[in-house]
């Protein structure tokens, strides 16, 4: 194979562009004198799902939130399905969605009127069978007319879901999905996070600090602390070179500081 | 919400879905309604009887009938206008629903455009009672002033609108601390749009402070047109442009603390 013919099998910036549903070019956001992310870049490819790890004050939310367009970076840049954050979001948010701990469904109104309501925002066609399916699929019908402030922990989660998968996004922002759930519950919904990815081949970022989820779920698995990229690999290759037998053992390695003693001990 | 896109592409089954969202909200809980009729009603009863006391001891009153009355409606227009406005918009934050509209395809014009005819449902559902209860109660018909009565109410509105879209973008931008300038900023005004009394009685100083407010042209006009049954068309034309300015103003400003939220991570804080 010749240079050239090297070059032209490789991805040209359009094509990794077209490829990829996240795009994070060295992204920095400062807060006063707090650099919350700083310097990162990643690509996420399309149909992939991957974790995002770090402890508190890591830089993850903030991370999702400038990727959602929620948050303005300091410097960097950020594309989402091809098209530059937030300037281009008109053309993405139609094609993705989010679920995070730091938002609610409005509590008075019943989980039917909420998807309605989030529905009709998405332009979703065949609202109310799109919605009996979500009902269905997430367990949902019991409830379905209950005001959403009425019900426990668990059913909320899976209503924030079905608002999440209303639209069948090609992309879907979680941070902590399964926070406050129990262990039954949490199971239950990364089982139905895996068939959705599986049947529409969509991308998924996941914020968590739940390791075994992070391990059964992500075939890609970043972490951060203090703002910048620690490692970058599948939950196998990471474990393998910490030499640790657990993402959990390997989050409390970054986390304590011991990576490089660590990488060393495992490299021997 | 995409700023950048504010005027293109707006979508009505968007705006239907944000007035969708408020109409459930009223409609699932009865102290919220009836609190929308209680104050609109308790106002319109004491100016009413105040009125009618004045009027059987003061010649002038006797002539000027309605003035008072008049005026507790028009104010309540403005005043139920914003907060019309403002209430639906502060559902969001107490509800922690900002970041769902947010991370939606709804943009900035279309979420502003469904708060301005919630607040014109709202404001429905407590004034129209009220001017029933004054035409009952004090034979005052405030519909008996006609086509001016539209003049009156549109510049109100307009008022009302830029006060709410300006004091929901400080919400934004400064999360709930910053919620009792919605209840107390409409307030602020109230001495300057000279409601009860001629702008003549302000010190002349202050004077040029109330013609920058376009309710006080309308109270002003509201005088003239019970006094000496005049309608001052200039008077309106004078309001109508000043309130073009505000509402542009106030647009402005709204996007200018939403992207200043966005820079400094307010959207992801909703709270105090």
């Amino acid at each position: 194979m010749t240079e050239n013919d090297k070059a032209s099998s490789r991805p040209t910036v359009a094509d990794r562009s077209s490829l990829a549903a996240i795009e994070v070019d060295h992204l920095v956001k400062v807060y006063k004198q707090t650099r919350a992310v700083d310097d990162i870049s990643f690509s996420l490819p399309r149909g992939s799902i991957t974790g995002l790890l770090g402890g508190n004050g890591a830089g993850k939310t903030t991370t999702i939130a400038m990727i959602m367009g929620l948050v303005l970076p300091t410097s960097g840049r950020v594309r989402v399905l091809g098209h530059r954050m937030p300037e281009e979001s008109a053309a993405v948010l139609g094609r993705m969605n989010f679920e995070s701990p730091y938002v609610d469904m409005p509590m008075r109104l019943t989980v039917r009127q909420n998807l309605t309501v989030f529905g009709k925002l998405y332009a979703v066609k065949n609202l109310s069978d799109r919605i009996a399916k979500l009902a269905d699929d997430l367990d949902l019908t019991d409830f379905i007319d209950r005001a959403n402030g009425k019900l426990s922990a668990g059913q909320k989660t899976r209503v924030a879901l079905a608002k999440a998968l209303i639209n069948q996004p090609e992309l879907l922002l979680l941070d902590e999905p399964t926070a406050s759930l129990d262990p039954d519950t949490a199971d239950w919904v990364r089982a139905h996070l895996e068939r959705y990815r599986k049947a529409n081949n969509a991308t998924i970022l996941l914020a968590s600090h739940n390791m075994l989820e992070v391990e059964r779920l992500c075939d890609r698995v970043i972490i951060m602390k203090r703002g910048r990229i620690e490692d970058d690999d599948t939950p196998e290759a990471i474990m393998a070179r910490y030499n640790r037998t657990t993402l959990e053992e390997v989050f409390l390695d970054v986390a304590r500081g011991r990576v490089n003693g660590v990488r060393q001990e495992a490299a021997r | 919400m995409s700023e950048m896109s504010l005027h293109r592409g707006i979508s009505m089954q968007r705006i239907g879905a944000m007035i969708l969202r408020y109409w459930y909200l009223l409609m699932s809980s009865w102290p919220r309604l009836l609190e929308l009729l209680y104050w609109p009603a308790l106002q319109v009863i004491t100016w009413g009887f105040l009125q009618l006391y004045i009027a059987q001891n003061a010649n002038f009153f006797a002539r000027a009938g309605g003035t008072l009355i008049g005026a507790v409606i028009l104010w309540d227009i403005l005043f139920r206008g914003q907060l019309g406005f403002s209430i639906s918009f502060l559902e969001e934050m107490w509800a922690r629903n900002l970041g769902n509209l947010m991370m939606s395809p709804l943009k900035p014009i279309e979420f502003l455009l469904s708060l301005m005819v919630m607040s014109l449902i709202r404001l429905a559902i407590g004034v129209i009672p009220m001017t029933l209860l004054a035409l009952f109660l004090f034979h005052f018909n405030v519909y008996a002033l006609g086509l001016p009565l539209i003049a009156f109410f549109c510049n109100l509105i307009f008022t009302s609108w830029s006060v709410g879209i300006f004091v929901s973008g400080l919400v934004l931008r400064n999360g709930l601390g910053a919620e009792s300038i919605v209840w107390t900023l409409m307030f602020a005004i109230m001495p300057l749009a000279c409601i009860y009394y001629p702008v003549s009685v302000l010190p002349a100083w202050l004077q040029y402070v109330a013609w920058a407010l376009p309710p006080t042209y309308v109270f002003e006009g509201m005088r003239a047109l019970l006094i000496e049954n005049t309608f001052r068309t200039d008077l309106m034309l004078d309001a109508l442009a000043i309130n073009t300015g505000l509402l542009i103003a106030s647009f402005w400003a709204f996007l200018a603390l939403l992207r200043s939220a966005r820079k400094h991570g307010s959207l992801l804080s909703s709270g105090e």
